[in-house]
């Protein structure tokens, strides 16, 4: 932190502390009541990755795009997709987002450029590139950005997919989370020391950067640059932020008892916390109150309750809807 | 004393056996090695075996089955797993194109021994993309081998036979046997591919199954008994090469056919068996076979649909009944009580089986 550009507005950077503040509230809401075991399908939570999908989004419209993988919360809400929506997908009711039928791992949300998110690790990279592909054919001005996690370089359609994006200098921006595991396992057991996607995807004639992914400012920055990259046409680009998952890889609980990384890492991690470190800076910065913040907790707070409030109490899709919507009309 | 172990400790045990016995044997997969072992199936493994034989890997499944189909041909027996079933999905290339062909187009040089472990993720919400079936997908190549055993001594058994085979065996566990128990020899064994076995015998009609739904066989067989149907369940085990003649026999004996398969229903393996029955004892069936599987659908995610996505024992009994020209019950009248939601597995029938 610190590289915090003081000429930048202050409303904004107000704009971006709360959206991750609300990202982490849901995330801890989901968190608190996923016992209730009334949330009946996986969930893998973005708590402490909050900084990427909001400062990423701060650039895109609804008119853009962007696609997810697993751990899709953050990227939806922050990308403008409905909370209710949403909580009432992961309760399985009929207004869910996507009428129940995938629960957690699979959101969407058309009206806010959202276009889907699938646990398929790796799946949803060339979609995201295709939409950027049928954008250029129909001579729309677009982008499409995807995130993944780090895991999802691994996989031998990430390569494929950043060629042909290079090669049709398509308007797509690769967002890899990089917050150093799959699942349980650590990047030592997955990639050599010596790798660098940055380099690599260079290689690619690709535009890169990478940077501190619980740093929203450097992020937007980042990111800034990158949007613009692509809305001139100049071809696909590639953003690698580094950062933490907090939590267990699916579930609402801590894991790091169960012996694949330390609990002194986790705490290091913790302590470059994306939203209380901005808050602070911000606060030091005289260009928040802590009344302000105090208020903005209540506000979200009662959006997310009555958010739940929906979930909770719509309806199941009913039984006769089992098989609609298997093939197009 | 008879030992009696779960369906994990049996996958445990095969694995670590047949490591013991053949140091061409080694195991990769993503989580192999981690805290929590592939559902606890190779916890232990890395420290009794080192992590040259106990992988995890890069997420590049893909790439990862040609290595572990390389290092086959060249004398390594690996054994791939993955977490869900689904997972295969992004290597069909090499298992199809080029495992289950090597030995045959190679006019016989060459072999893969290989065997990918597939779990098939059933309940709390896995969805569309983590809880599919696809025994009959891999059962349709010519090449592969397709075992799905339902007890924990054919779990054992049966793995055993997978690694020492010298073709590519796909080995699909359903996530809901994992904890069931039975009895399980504490040697080594094996079960040999391509045999069915009859769990249950009777007379009046044959229930064949495979997997998880030779459970569900098991206890409608219970409640026909009760009202004088006496059924057969025929546990199939192996999908490849599938053991025509077991079917074939025991409906000769009992004349009547259903066929209870854990997957979408077209163009599904229920279909091979009644077919077989039809080619083959024809003159014995009383009644047209029929079958019982899941809707031609993704599986969805909420349990109010996932609920009536899922054919359970009810059903089985009713498929039976209509078979006898007898009227439907309900769970009620049967007195079929759930100690469990639907979308997790009952716990009042775990075994020993
Ligand atoms: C093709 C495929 N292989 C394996 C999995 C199992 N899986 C689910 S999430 C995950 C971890 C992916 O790690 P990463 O992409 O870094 O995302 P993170 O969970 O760290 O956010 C894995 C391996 C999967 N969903 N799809
Ligand atoms: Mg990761």
């Amino acid at each position: 932190m610190g590289k915090c550009n003081n000429v930048m507005n202050p409303d904004l950077k107000k704009k971006l502390l709360f959206n991750m503040l609300r990202i982490r509230l849901v995330e801890e809401a989901i968190a608190e009541r996923y016992s209730e075991k009334k949330m009946r399908c996986p969930v893998h939570l973005c708590i402490g990755q909050e900084a990427i999908a909001i400062g990423v989004c701060a650039h895109l419209s609804t008119k853009d795009y962007v696609m997810s993988a697993h751990r899709s919360h953050g990227h939806y809400l922050a990308k403008g997709g409905d909370l209710k929506a949403m909580l009432a997908e992961i309760y399985g009711k009929v207004t869910g987002c996507s009428l129940g039928r995938g629960g957690s791992m699979h959101l969407v949300d058309l009206d806010a450029g959202f276009l889907g998110a699938t646990p398929i690790v790796g799946g949803t990279i060339p979609i995201a590139v295709g939409a950027a592909f049928g954008s250029q054919m129909k001579g729309e001005s677009r982008i499409s950005v995807v995130f993944m996690g780090e895991a999802a370089t691994e996989e031998g359609v990430f390569s494929e997919s950043i060629n042909f994006a290079s090669l049709k200098k398509l308007p797509v921006i690769f967002v890899c989370e990089n917050n150093l595991y799959s699942v349980y396992s650590p990047l030592s057991v997955r990639q050599s020391a010596e790798r660098n996607n940055s380099a690599i995807v260079k290689g690619y004639g690709i535009y890169t950067d990478k940077g501190d992914g619980n740093d929203v400012i450097e992020i937007y920055q980042k990111m800034e640059n990158a949007v613009g990259h692509a809305r001139q046409g100049l071809g696909p680009a590639y953003l690698e932020f580094d950062t933490y998952r907090w939590r267990e890889h699916c579930g609402p609980n801590y894991d790091n008892n169960i012996g694949y990384r330390s609990e002194e890492e986790y705490l290091d991690w913790r302590k470059r916390c994306p939203i209380t470190c901005f808050e602070e800076i911000l606060k030091q910065e005289k260009v928040l109150s802590d009344l302000e913040v105090k208020e903005t907790v209540k506000k979200i707070t009662a959006e997310i309750e009555g958010a739940f409030n929906f979930a909770v109490s719509s309806p199941f899709p009913p039984e006769k809807d089992l098989y609609h919507h298997l093939y197009a009309y | 004393m008879e030992r009696e172990i779960s369906y994990v400790k049996a996958i445990l045990e095969a694995t670590a056996q047949s490591m013991a016995e053949d140091a061409s044997v080694y195991i990769m997969g993503l989580g192999v090695p981690d805290p929590k072992g592939i559902f606890g199936t190779t916890l232990g493994l890395k420290e009794q075996f080192g992590n040259q034989r106990i992988m995890d890997m890069p997420v590049s499944e893909s790439a990862m089955t040609g290595v572990a189909i390389g290092s086959a041909m060249v004398g390594m027996r690996p054994i791939l797993t993955h977490q869900r079933l689904d997972f295969i999905l992004v290597s069909l290339d090499q298992i199809i194109n080029n495992a289950a062909k090597w030995h045959y187009m190679f006019g016989g040089k060459m072999s893969v021994p290989i065997v990918i472990r597939l779990i098939v993720g059933r309940g709390w919400g896995q969805g569309p993309q983590h809880s599919q079936s696809l025994q009959s997908l891999f059962a349709h190549i010519p090449g592969l081998k397709v075992v799905m055993p339902f007890t924990p001594y054919d779990a054992k058994g049966l793995l055993v036979s997978a690694i020492r085979d010298n073709n590519p065996v796909i080995y699909i566990e359903h996530r809901w046997l994992h904890n069931i128990t039975g009895i399980v020899p504490e040697k080594i064994y094996t079960v040999p591919l391509g045999k069915a076995r009859v769990v249950k015998e009777g007379k009046d009609i044959t229930i064949a199954a495979s997997s998880y739904m030779v459970l569900e066989s098991m206890k409608a067989a219970d409640y026909l008994g009760k009202d004088g149907i006496f059924a057969e369940v025929l546990d199939l085990r192996t999908l490849q090469p599938l053991d025509r003649e077991s079917i074939i026999n025991s409906v000769e004996k009992t004349g009547r056919l259903l066929v209870v398969d854990g997957a979408c229903h077209t163009a599904g393996f229920a279909a091979e068996v009644m077919a077989t029955a039809t080619e083959k004892a024809f003159g014995h069936l009383k009644v047209s076979p029929q079958r019982i599987t899941y809707p031609d659908l993704p599986t969805p995610t909420s349990p109010a649909l996932a609920n009536v996505y899922y054919p359970r024992v009810i059903n089985i009994i009713n498929a039976v009944r209509s078979m006898f020209r007898l009227p439907g019950r309900t769970e009620d009248e049967l007195g079929i009580k759930h100690d469990q939601p639907l979308d997790v597995p009952d716990k009042s029938f775990t075994g020993p089986f």
